[in-house]
This record gives C-alpha cells, structure tokens and sequence, in this order.
C-alpha cells in the first residue's frame, strides 16, 4: 500500500482495526451505498505527485504568470499593491491562527476571539461606526449584505446605486438583490461623481438605501455630507463602500453620515493573490446591529471575572435560526481579518497616514507627468490615488503597447463604460517609484 | 496552559504613543501639501484610533493570542462535520510564489495564463471528481455556493417558464441549507428524518409537488449515514420537476467511491475548506465551487475559465443567460492553489484513500465508543457520527459539560447539539490524517469522561479545569454586548 503523507493509517493499523469492525476488507464499510450508483472505476485524475513534482508544477505555473513586481502596474480598481511588512505573514503562517476552525469552543480560543475583537475595534474606529462584525467574503458581498441590511430594517425594497461604484460590485449586487427581488435602480454620474439632479429624481418613500462609493471608482472624492442629508430627509439609509488606506486621511464615513460603511479590507495587509481571497469589512451603527450578518464576537467574563471573548449575537445566525437569519454566511474571511488586523495595529494611525500620503501625493506627480505627456485628464474632481485618463482613439493599442513592455498602465474602462471606451483608470500608490512613473511618462509620450 | 491571573492585555492596551513598528522609503518625488491635493472639508480631523506600538510589541502580542488558541497543528479536532483535516505545509508554499500571490486579477490575460490553467484544470477535476458537467470555482464559501446553485436553479425553473418556490430540506440539514434557500428567494419545506436517520420517503413524496424546486440534501447526511434510497430520492424529487443539490460538506466520506453527478445530483457544492484540505482560517476564507449538469451550464455565474482552439485561456464573461456575478473578482484564487496541490499530491489513488480512511477511522472510534455513549443511529457510518449525551441527564451532565471537559485532555471537542434531531447530539468527525494511537488515546478519554459523568459528575459540570479561563458569561455578552474596546472602558 503506497504511503501518503496526510494519512498515518498502515496495513497493519487498517487491519487491526478492521478486526474490531469484525470486516476483513475496507470496502465493506461502503457496502451502504447502492450499486448502481458507485464508481466501478479510478477517477481520471493525473496520478498523485510527490512534494518534489508538485513544487516544479506549481512554479512552472506560478512562472507563467508576470506578477506585479516584475512589471510597472498601475493597476488598481478595487485590488491594490500596497507594501505588506513581514509582519502580516509571521502571524498569520502561526498555525495555531490557520489551522483552526470558526471558534465555537471560546476556552481553547480566546486568540482568535480576542484578535476578531481587536479587528472589529480597529474598523469601527477606521470608519467612524459603532460596531462591525468578524468579516464577510469580500468588498462586494460586503456591499450586497449591505444592502439586504437597509431593506430588511426599513421595509423597503428599493435601492439606488450610484454608477460611480466599483461595476463588479454592483454586479454583485444585483445577484444579491435578485434572490430576494429587490429593484435596484443605477444613478446617472457627471464628471465622473454622482449626479446629485438624478439622485433627486429617484429618491422615494420606497427607497431602501442610497449606494455610494468613497473615493468611488474613478478615484473622486464624492460630496458624502450632502448626499447623505438628502438620503436620511427620505428616510433612507446611506450605503458606503469606502478604501480603508484613504482613510489615513479622509474623514471616516461614518462621521459623514453613513448608516452602514463597506470596504473591501485587502488593501490591508492582503496579497492581490489574483483577486482572493480577501475581506470584506462591514460596520454600521447601533440600531442597524441585529441586522448585521456573520460572526460577532464580544466581550464578557469566565465564572472567576476574568475577562474574556466568545462569540455573540448568534440568534442572528443561520445554524439557530435558519431561514430567518440575516444571512446564510457561516465561513467568512478570518485569516484575512487577522492580517488587516496586524497591519493596521503595526502600521499605527502615523503609518497608515504616511502610506495615504504617499499615495496621494505620488499619484498628483503621476497625472502631472502623463497629461504633460499629452494623456487629458477625464474628470475635475479631487481624488484620491486613481484617476481617469483619456488617451484618445489609439486607447486600446497604447495599453496593449506598453503591457509588452512590462507596463500595465491602469484597468481599461470601457468593458464597464461603454462612454469610457478611450479612457483608462490608473492606480499609483507608495511601492510605485519615482523612475517607473517618469519612465511610463515617456514611454507614453513617445505614442502619444 | 494553566489559568491566567491577569487579563490578557488588548493591543490597544499595550499602545504608547509615539511607538511604531512600521518603516516605509521617503518619499521621492516633491512633496505637495495634502490640503492642496484634496478637498479640505474632507480631511480626517481627527487620526483614526489604532494603537501604537514596536514590532516586538506586536509580534509578541499575536504570539500570546496563537497560544491561546488551538488549531488541527495543536491537536486532535474531531469536529462533526468541520473535516478538520491536516493542512499541508507545501500547499501554504505554494500559494506564496510570487506568481501567484503577486498576480493583478486586472492584469492582461495574457500575462496570467499560469493562474487561468490551473483554475481550468482545477475546474475539470472537480467536475471529474463530483461527476458533474461543468464547475464554477466562483463561490467563497460553501454557504455562498449553496445560494449560488440556489440560484441557478432559479434561474433554470423561470427559463423553463415554471413557477416553482419550495424548496425542501431535511430536519437534519446544515443551518446555511434553509438560510440560503430563502437569500435565494424560495420558502423552505422541512422534512423529517425516519427512525434509521434517513429521508423519510413517504414524507418526501407528500411534500413534493408542482411547486418544488428542488431538495437541498447532504448525503452522507450530517448524521455521518448514507442515504441508501437516494436513486428512490432522485427519482421522486425529478418526476416531480424538481432538481436535486448536493450539500458537498460530508464528500470526504466517500471520494472516488461515489459521485453526486451518478446519484441524480444535478447542483452541488464542495467545501475545499473540508474535504480538499485548505486550512480553515480560524473562521474563514473558505472555497465552495459549485458543479452543475450540462442543463444548467448556461446559468453558472460569470466569468467561468475557457480554454480557447489556440490552446490560451480566458475568462468567459459573455454568458447572457448566468446569473450575474456571485463574488468580487474571481474567487477565492489562494484557495484554489491549495486544493489544486492536493488534489495533485493525492492523486485519484489517494482521494479513494481519503475516504477509506476517514470512513474507518469513523466506525472504529463509533465500535470502540458505543458501550460508553448512546448511540441514536447503531448503523456503519461514513466519515462521521452522532452519539447522545442524553443518558448523563440523570447525573446531571449535559453534552455541554463533557465538551468543556474535552478541553481538558488537550483535544477540541465534537461539535455539540447538532444535528437537532438529535438530543444532548455530539458529532465526531476524526477525518483521515488522524494515526491510530491518537485515536486510542481520544477513545480513553472519552471512556474516562463518561465514567466521571457518573462517578464525580462535578469534575464534568465544573469543567474545564485546565484552560486559561474558564467558561464564559455568553448571556451577558448578548444581552449587553460590549463588540469593541472604548478607552474609558
């Protein structure tokens, strides 16, 4: 019997037990499944590889890729490249974090309730809210839970989503709001920020919730304040899904009148790891609490005052209260959790400021150099890290050009808009050297 | 670990200002005043609340925190229907390549064509492993892919032009299984469990009808039993124009031993978190990839991963008839990476393994167990069991009292007071990666407890003895929850 390196069981050991079974052949316990419906024949699937096999495979693979750090990316929308100290992944490759499951038994877990304690505590004050949960799967289920909080709490079953917000997230959230058949309803933009006139136009008593983004996808600095005042004189209640690095320096949603703030967390700490997984942050107030999906943990005391964490709130949850909880989510992100958790306390409010800092100012000295480079500047709003440029008829062939030459100059907007089809999103933030933007810069204004 | 005196410190207890862990470069290019660059009525006034404090500090902190914590790495955890398996240490390499953890999910396709194959091929040996047609690897976890196959078969039925809004669940089923039923927009029918822990048939066949979209069933059940009647299952749920899903949570149990797709499944899920040994996180992220049978392909959640006549890959976003996107992006990808390298090191000789062993490791804790503990369901089992604490009722010892005393022997306890057919139910589940000494070592354990329950039944009540705190105040904690640390606090 070859040997596998996760299963101790020898022939002797199988036998052995077997014995006690009174069986004689492994089989025999599978004799309960009919017949006609077992596989009479190996699976075809490639033959088992050893570490060695498998390690070259996986490089083989992992080597076709070209990752951001051999290339110039000026990608973002919504997955960021943000320096991840060593830090992160000495605490979460601790595999009393990783190898353990969801904890239920708080005694021989007091590490991770304490550390999704400590998360919620660092991302009520990140966003300016009262109370956060442990983590959803990602910025864009943060955003559909969202919105399933804001209908079942108001009774309503409209959204509006301003199209200034992530496409991916909001095509998320039209898969959210189709199960449970809420309309939702996409606000018009101008110059690249909410059209107030349209949000007007489309408030009513049946409005739910008003979806915005901050700074939205296009990298501006929506007018929350006020969006948010003519949101709450309706009766609704203010969704926004925000950048948590930004918040470095911009004012949290929370203070500006958000109900519930969303983020997708991996810019803290997290590895792009082409798209997942990452965290999705919720946090709302006090009264929106019970509506909050997943995990919860608080704090209490043991028999003897000792302080202490478990999990709490549970009756919102689906293994008590089934087809009435507030959402089926059971897994969530907690190992991301866990490493936005380490880098928000390692980075500390000056580090977390110095990084948004840094962002901000790099990307200005960026969209100096490329509309000095004959790129145009699409909106006149003040951003924050990403900004559109519009690079004219030969778009599409200028981005092709320069991604051979190792340099992914932002996300392509028109697969999301179709009005955008000359117009790229580009994302600097502090890993982006000086060289590589005034190398971009020319090379962009040789094809100008 | 013996009892804390003092409290464990909170990381904002340990700040101090002006500390700091983080070093970052100067920045190289000329530096603008924040104010001019963004509008300066939305400048934080005030710096967010994070601790400060020296990369000592905090690394000694979480250090703490690990070893207040216990994970499959610690110890034995049989946890029911958790598939608390061994998680390899070469997957966790692997995923750190950089051309894996480094990779843009907006870079150009052709730049990551490494990603996009292995997505591919990890596709398709799902699909060979679950007997389904295609596989969508979209889903982040096993309740998401629940709602997403929910979806679909949605989506299916109104194609179809039919009105169908129930959907059936057994009595036994996971929590998710009705929660997501009804994020999916259907009202939940739930079923009970005959005498022997298997569908009740007659009461299958009453309940469904022309409005059934279909029945969410878990097979092996959560029970750890086969479903022998499930071709009978199959066949009454199909006349009736229903579709049959596959809950994947118990398919450790029985991997190249039998398939959904031959069982009449036509949506399943998988948890790569349980049966594909991706480490569960302390909560999360998971994988829950979801099979359909080719009638459902045109409904999968976009993008799905193609291979195109050149032999290059892409995401196939243009699918008119999905149901739209389920995720951010495209998945769990690092969790993808894990469960493609074990399914590689297993290969289809090792997964049967898997099964075998799990599945014997299961019945010999139950053969060895049964004269201490009652045993509702006396039957082979699969990967898992149920027994009842019900008979220590007399002493006065609930479940919840031999789980707490568990702890004091090292192990994580069985899952508890589930499934809810079952009274004063515990759950074991040793999987596979579990050597025979440990077993035997967990079987005197639990041999010790029972006969403590009726010996010294307040060691039990009063356990756990040997923790670093002892049983927490969860009424308090939900009827004035403190969710955050205040520094007046």
């Amino acid at each position: 019997m070859k040997p596998f390196s996760y299963i101790p069981n020898t022939v002797a050991d199988r036998a052995r037990m077997l014995r006690s079974l009174e069986l004689s052949r492994v089989e025999e316990l599978f004799a309960d499944i009919p017949a006609s419906v077992r596989l009479d024949r190996p699976m075809n699937l490639p033959a088992s590889a050893s570490e060695w096999e498998l390690m070259k495979e996986l490089k083989g693979l992992a080597e076709r890729n070209v990752h951001v750090e051999d290339a110039i990316s000026f990608l973002g929308a919504g997955a960021y490249h943000h320096f991840i100290p060593s830090v992160v992944d000495a605490v979460i490759g601790r595999s009393e974090f990783y190898t353990a499951y969801t904890p239920y038994q708080p005694e021989i877990s007091q590490g991770i309730l304490q550390a999704i304690f400590e998360y919620q505590t660092l991302v009520a004050n990140l966003l300016g809210l009262e109370v956060s949960n442990a983590s959803v799967y990602d910025g864009a289920t943060a955003l559909g839970e969202a919105a399933l909080m804001a209908c079942s709490h108001t009774r309503r079953n409209q959204v509006l989503v301003a199209r200034t917000v992530h496409p991916d997230h909001r095509a998320v959230l039209r898969t959210y709001a189709a199960g449970q058949s809420i309309g939702v309803t996409e606000l018009a933009m101008s110059d690249g920020q909410l059209a107030l006139r349209d949000l007007e136009r489309e408030l009513s008593d049946d409005t739910a919730a008003v979806i915005i983004q901050y700074p939205n996808f296009f990298g501006s600095v929506e007018d929350v304040r006020e969006i948010a005042q003519r949101v709450h004189a309706r009766g609704a209640l203010l969704i926004v899904s925000t950048y948590p690095v930004a918040l470095g320096l911009l004012e949290a949603p929370g203070s500006l009148g958000a109900d519930i703030a969303v983020a997708e967390g991996q810019a803290l700490g997290n590895s792009l790891s082409f798209g997942g997984p990452y965290l999705g942050v919720m946090a709302t107030t006090s009264a929106l609490l019970r509506r909050l999906p997943g995990r919860i943990a608080g704090q209490t005391k043991d028999r003897d005052g000792r302080r202490g964490f478990v999990l709490t709130l549970q009756a919102r949850e689906q293994h008590i209260r089934r087809e009435k909880a507030s959402s089926n989510i059971c897994s969530n992100q907690a190992l991301n959790a866990l490493a936005a958790s380490v880098y928000l306390s390692y980075m500390g409010p000056n580090g977390l400021r110095e990084v948004a800092r840094q962002c901000l100012v790099k990307a200005h000295y960026a969209s100096d150099r490329f509309t000095a480079a004959g790129a145009e500047l699409a909106f006149t709003g003040s951003y924050f890290n990403e900004f559109v440029l519009r690079l004219g008829t030969r778009s599409d062939h200028i981005v092709s050009t320069l991604a051979s030459e190792g340099i992914y100059f932002g996300v392509p907007l028109g697969r999301f808009y179709p009005e955008l089809g000359e117009h790229v999103l580009v994302t600097v933030t502090e890993v982006m050297p000086k060289a590589a933007i005034d190398h971009t810069a020319e090379r962009l204004e040789a094809m100008m | 670990m013996s009892r804390q005196t003092t409290d464990y410190p909170l990381i904002f207890e340990r700040s101090v200002a002006g500390r700091a862990g983080y070093s970052l470069p100067e920045l190289d290019v000329p530096d603008v005043e924040t104010g001019a660059l963004l509008r300066q009525d939305y400048l934080r006034e005030a710096a967010p609340l994070l601790p400060e404090v020296s990369e000592v500090d905090l690394i000694r902190h979480y250090t703490g925190l690990s070893k207040r914590n216990h994970g499959v790495d610690s110890g034995f955890y049989p946890l029911g229907s958790c598939t608390m398996k061994y998680n390899p240490k070469r997957n966790e390499a692997a995923v750190r390549l950089p051309g894996f953890a480094l990779i843009h999910p907006y870079q150009p396709e052709k730049s990551v064509q490494g990603a996009l194959e292995l997505m591919y091929r990890l596709q398709g040996y799902l699909a060979e492993i679950t007997g389904m047609d295609a596989v969508s690897l979209q889903p982040a976890a096993g309740a998401a892919g629940e709602w997403t196959g929910l979806m679909m078969i949605r989506a299916y039925h109104e194609r179809r032009g039919e009105h169908r809004t129930k959907v059936i669940v057994p009595d036994s089923a996971h929590g998710t299984n009705p929660a997501s039923a009804a994020m999916a927009g259907f009202t939940i029918v739930t079923i009970r469990s005959d005498e022997r822990g298997a569908v009740d048939l007659e009461a299958l066949k009453s309940a469904v009808g022309s409005d059934t979209a279909a029945l969410m069933l878990t097979n092996p059940s959560t029970l750890g039993l086969f479903e022998e009647s499930i071709v009978e299952i199959a066949d009454i749920v199909h006349k009736a124009g229903g579709l049959l899903y596959y809950d994947g949570a118990n398919a450790n149990a029985i991997l190249g031993y039998a398939r959904p797709g031959d069982m009449g499944f036509d949506v399943v899920h998988l948890n790569l978190h349980k049966t594909f040994s991706t480490p569960h996180g302390g909560g999360g992220p998971g994988s829950g990839p979801v099979g359909v049978k080719a009638a459902l392909i045109p409904f999968l959640p976009v993008p799905t991963v193609a291979k195109r006549s050149d032999g290059s890959f892409h995401l196939d976003e243009d699918r008119p008839l999905s149901i739209g996107k389920v995720k951010g992006f495209y998945g769990n990808f690092g969790i993808l990476v894990r469960a493609y390298a074990y399914i590689r090191t297993m290969g289809p000789d090792g997964l049967r393994r898997v099964a075998e062993d799990a599945v014997l490791n299961a019945n010999y804790l139950l053969r060895r167990l049964s004269p201490h503990y009652h045993v509702p369901f006396d039957r082979v089992c699969k990967h898992e069991f149920v027994l009842s604490g019900k008979s220590f009722k007399a002493h006065g010892v609930k479940t919840l009292d031999i789980a707490k005393r568990i702890l004091d022997f090292g192990y994580h306890p069985p899952t508890i007071y589930f499934p809810l057919n079952v009274e004063e139910a515990m759950m074991i589940e040793p999987t596979e990666s579990e050597s025979l000494e440990t077993l035997d070592a967990f079987v005197d354990v639990m041999i010790r407890i029972a006969r403590e329950a009726e010996e010294t039944p307040d060691v039990v009540k009063m356990a756990p003895h040997e923790t670093v705190i002892d049983r927490l105040d969860e009424t308090t904690a939900a009827r004035s929850p403190i969710l955050r640390h205040t520094p007046e606090q």
